[in-house]
């Protein structure tokens, strides 16, 4: 059933009030089983968004709802069981001295019981590919293999809705790749919501819905495909098109596309169909 | 300058437990004026070689050398401040190391300790701040008070004001959304050029690479995997496949177009927009 599981009402914010407005009347919901993309360039207001999610900061004017809750500093405890989230430093969320230990830690500030989780930790850390790192130290691991411990000990806590806040950010293109396929199997295997947030286009291919922020405010809610056909517009505010929209951008006055290609295999399927053609 | 590595290994915290080869058996040669890439993934050895590049590391094993500069493994290398004036970097973040009250001072900090006059350096400080695309109004704020990216660029600027022959760039456009990426990734593509410098790129972006450099080498687990013009080494999709990297995109773009539909176009840095035409007039011959 599709419910809203975030909800943006008018929100505004800013960080003191001598500063100028970082979010400018921001609306717009989440429904469950959504994969939503928050994009934009260094201080168009996305990570703010994730920040007013899960009660890190409190919006100036509006409401925000998480599940049917409004957040607001009463109920923060309530939305953070909800809400995880995996931020940019992988090296700045680690608390346990070995990934089981760090998965441990938000289950036992929960009070869960022993034998569930052990279940747990060991669920999640299959859900990301850990599992043969359970004693390992966090430190020691590579960037991508922190990221993923960490979204572990997020699902762990089972919350209805993960967000992360350009958690590829600092990887190699090595811990990228991990990082998305990781976020892509959750999606299929778990029911959760997933929110992520980057400047980066090539992440959002997968999305089932963008929403694109500039200058605080929302500047557009669109598919992947719809977006990548606004390259000239989406210059304008700093981001830039992945290298298949651009070329078929420029080619779509002489071939034919029914919808925009995402991949490289689409945008060659249609290119060898227009040239098959006689 | 030119620079040249003859059998470098570098071995961390040597005979205790902890010993750690970071570099091993290393080597190559940089001619002078060149643009050149270094990529590797994490742990494959790239900070720590950039470290033997102005001395702050020393070879365990070999010998490097830099212009007139040598730096010989078990000799203590003389004239080190030398180097470091010679060869500037650029750290990765480099803006977490800002630190003076005002952005003039910020940027003097490093001239001044390299013995410059400060006439010298009140004339290098609008030079470098206008190769850094940053306006002379902003000399006497607080470097904290700017964006990310213009903190990035009065680092940069510091690093400029030294006057280097050597510019060592470690992953400079971390963190930048992707116009503040190309617009600093432009900016030390046009100061390669004025001022005729010796670029060392080191990134794990694959098209940055393509785009900017002449030559390209690989690491891997501290080994040279692969060394070559950018041309020759993008297009071994095997080679770089054994090492977890992908070919650029507009390399694989390419092979796939000739291997599925017999259109052949060869890579030369061409822009996107000549790239597009070429298709064009191929699809078009083939009707």
């Amino acid at each position: 059933m599709q419910e809203n599981q975030i909800v943006f009402k008018n929100v505004s914010f800013r960080y003191q009030e001598d500063q100028p407005w970082v979010l400018k009347n921001v609306s717009f919901s989440i429904q469950s089983d959504e994969w939503v993309a928050i994009l934009g360039h260094n201080g168009s207001g996305k990570s703010t968004i994730a920040k007013l999610m899960n009660g890190l900061l409190f919006p100036d004017q509006g409401e925000i709802f998480v599940h049917g809750i409004e957040v607001t500093p009463e109920t923060i405890w309530d939305v953070r069981a909800k809400v995880g989230m995996v931020f940019q430093n992988p090296d700045n969320q680690f608390v346990g001295t070995t990934v089981r230990d760090d998965v441990a830690f938000g289950l036992e500030n929960r009070g869960v019981d022993r034998l569930v989780m052990i279940k747990r930790i060991k669920e999640s850390l299959e859900a990301v590919s850990m599992e043969d790192y359970l004693l390992h130290e966090p430190h020691r691991l590579s960037g991508g293999q922190k990221q993923r411990v960490a979204i572990a000990g997020v699902l762990a806590i089972q919350p209805d809705l993960i967000i992360l806040d350009e958690a590829t950010a600092m990887l190699d293109p090595r811990g990228r790749k991990e990082i998305i396929s990781t976020v892509n199997n959750l999606r299929v295997e778990t029911r959760v919501n997933l929110v992520t947030i980057t400047h980066d286009l090539n992440e959002i291919v997968d999305a089932d819905r963008v929403i694109v922020m500039n200058e605080g405010e929302v500047w557009i809610e669109t598919s992947p495909r719809e977006l990548f056909a606004k390259e000239t517009e989406l210059r304008t505010i700093g981001l830039d098109v992945p290298f298949v929209a651009k070329v078929t951008n420029r080619l779509k006055d002489t071939v034919e596309f029914s919808e925009q290609p995402l991949r490289q295999k689409e945008l060659i399927d249609t290119l060898w169909t227009f040239h098959s053609q006689t | 300058m030119d620079i040249s590595f003859t059998d470098v290994s570098h071995i961390y915290q040597q005979n205790s437990p902890f010993e750690y080869h970071a570099l091993k058996d290393l080597s190559f040669s940089i001619p002078s004026g060149k643009f050149v890439a270094i990529v590797g993934h994490t742990g494959s050895g790239k900070s720590t070689l950039i470290q033997h590049l102005n001395g702050l590391l020393r070879p365990t094993k070999g010998t490097i050398e830099i212009g007139d500069y040598r730096l010989i493994a078990g000799e203590k290398p003389k004239e080190i401040k030398g180097l470091r004036k010679k060869v500037g970097v650029v750290f990765q973040y480099p803006e977490h190391q800002l630190f003076e009250e005002t952005i003039a001072k910020d940027i003097a900090f490093g001239p001044k300790n390299f013995g410059a006059t400060d006439e010298e350096i009140a004339e290098r400080i609008p030079e470098v701040m206008r190769a850094v695309n940053l306006s002379e109004t902003l000399l006497e704020r607080s470097p904290f008070d700017l964006s990310g990216g213009q903190m990035r660029r009065v680092a940069i600027a510091g690093v400029l004001a030294m006057n280097p022959e050597v510019l060592v760039l470690d992953e400079p456009t971390a963190g930048l959304d992707p116009k503040g990426q190309q617009e600093i990734m432009d900016m030390f593509y046009q100061l390669h050029h004025d001022k005729g410098l010796t670029t060392i790129l080191v990134t794990h972006s694959m098209e940055d690479a393509l785009k900017y450099a002449e030559h390209v080498i690989i690491l891997e687990g501290g080994r040279k995997h692969l060394e070559g013009d950018v041309g020759e080494v993008f297009t071994q999709k095997q080679t770089l496949k054994e090492v977890q990297l992908d070919v650029p995109e507009v390399i694989q773009f390419l092979m796939d177009l000739d291997e599925r539909m017999g259109i052949r176009i060869p890579y030369e840095k061409q822009t996107i927009d000549v790239l597009s035409n070429q298709i064009k007039q191929h699809l078009k011959a083939r009707r």
